[in-house]
């Protein structure tokens, strides 16, 4: 088969590769990119664990090809913490303690910004439907719950404030 | 899992669309959301030989409104249709459905059209389709045809649509005043698709009796289907729960379950009988509202 062109700007750097249409855009992450942030879980479309954004939407990187994202912005874990200062949300999960093995907690922390570019100020309700298409088997949600309600109360804090710390203005 | 070798073209237009499809008739598939395509073909139960991506073509995936009807496109996303408050005040039943379908995720990608065309025998999309009486719009290199979708489910993944044709729109007639609608849907765990999955649509006449009624149903038969003899039972009735039980039970027998990891037949018929008896008080509550 014919490889296609594909250029995508990831994390705000345009990154380019002659793909074969089958690929997935998570092996075009991880094994074309190097960024092996993004994980695979199950490779069904259920566990979330290769959440990544594409032009602003969560979407499940393994259910997406590459060539579907040409053209597309693609934000990913590696895109999140702001040089050695972390993002609000990877704050709030080592905070709380919103994971054990880690395994999924870069897909809960790319859903979780989505949703909170959405929703600033979500209820647990919310926070729970926001992130049940993201599976973890260790932590039983709760504490993955706190991270996020602390992440929301930091960006919501920093919004009010814009003069504060900079980082925060990357959640969106 | 890794899809089967396929080539890959984004036309820009419809009328490009078409052509290709008619040009690779029988190797070439819609590629919309991919929410159910790519699973297909990463299992290999699909193995086109192009794929041919929607996303460029604008004006498929709008929600639009006539004299007589709603307009969806068939590229619409399941968020979009959730988030469509002119929508959900006409036909709460799609909110009540959208917001059912797989997780998040899933719903800022999944399109109604690739759902429909899909034609998985647990959708929640064909259920409510046949009990709203929508039809859906069908466009090829040669024409348009505008087919009902009660017919149009012919058995597990098969639909009318040939195979150089598209799914471009959904229409759904608007309500008559009096008319309530929903959807209850019967899941294992948040996100499965339906173990059962009951839709609705009444509307009242001016002596309160059931003017007009429709009922759907989805993972309880080969294909989803419209619950005639629940429809018979309900049409110039006065609404109630014991007319909604004898309705709902109707619904039940008329309903062919398998035995699978969802549960055995006879559950299934029990929980028909449930879930259409909710959705039928769900919609009546909503056209007295």
């Amino acid at each position: 088969m014919t490889r296609q062109h594909v250029s995508v700007t990831v994390n705000g750097e345009v990154r380019e590769a002659d793909v074969e249409p089958r690929l997935l855009l998570v092996h075009l992450l991880r094994d074309v990119f190097g960024l092996t942030g993004t994980h695979v879980g199950c490779d069904t479309s259920n566990c979330g664990a290769c959440t990544v954004h594409v032009n602003g939407m969560s979407a499940k990187s393994c259910t997406m090809l590459a060539v579907q994202a040409d053209g597309a912005e693609i934000r990913t874990i590696e895109g999140m913490a702001s040089g050695a200062t972390l993002h609000p949300l990877q704050q709030g999960f080592w905070d709380q303690h919103g994971l054990q093995c880690g395994f999924c907690t870069p897909g809960m922390i790319m859903q979780s910004a989505w949703l909170l570019a959405r929703n600033p100020d979500p209820s647990e309700d919310e926070i729970r439907d926001g992130i049940s298409g993201n599976l973890c088997r260790c932590t039983g949600y709760v504490n993955i719950v706190k991270a996020i309600q602390q992440a929301a109360a930091e960006l919501r804090a920093a919004e009010a404030a814009p003069d504060a710390s900079g980082t925060p203005a990357a959640a969106s | 899992m890794i899809p089967a070798a396929v080539d890959y073209v984004r036309p820009a237009d419809l009328g490009e669309a078409l052509r290709i499809l008619k040009e690779r008739e029988g190797e070439a598939k819609v590629l919309s959301g991919g929410y159910s395509l790519l699973p297909l073909l990463k299992l290999r139960l699909a193995q086109p030989a192009i794929l041919v991506d929607l996303q460029a073509i604008g004006g498929l995936d709008g929600i639009s409104r006539t004299d007589d009807d709603i307009r969806i496109g068939g590229r619409a996303t399941h968020r979009r249709i959730l988030e469509d408050e002119g929508l959900a005040a006409v036909l709460p039943i799609m909110r009540d459905a959208a917001g059912g379908i797989g997780d998040p995720q899933i719903r800022n990608w999944g399109t109604i059209g690739g759902s429909v065309a899909h034609a998985d025998p647990s959708a929640d999309w064909p259920a409510v389709l046949q009990a709203v009486r929508a039809s859906i719009v069908l466009r090829s290199a040669d024409g348009e045809r505008v087919v009902p979708a009660r017919g149009f489910f012919i058995d597990t993944f098969q639909t009318g649509i040939e195979p150089a044709e598209m799914l471009t729109e959904i229409r759904i007639p608007l309500p008559a005043p009096k008319s309530g609608s929903a959807y209850q849907k019967l899941e294992r765990r948040a996100g499965d698709f339906s173990t059962v999955g009951a839709a609705a649509l009444l509307t009242l006449g001016a002596d309160g009796r059931i003017a007009e009624v429709g009922v759907g149903l989805t993972a309880v038969a080969d294909a989803p289907f419209a619950a005639t003899h629940a429809e018979d039972a309900l049409r110039g009735a006065r609404p109630g729960d014991e007319l909604f039980r004898e309705a709902a039970a109707a619904a039940s027998r008329q309903s062919r379950p398998a035995d699978d990891a969802h549960g055995p037949a006879e559950y299934k018929r029990a929980m028909v009988t449930e879930m259409t008896f909710r959705a039928l008080r769900a919609a009546l509550g909503r056209a007295l509202a």
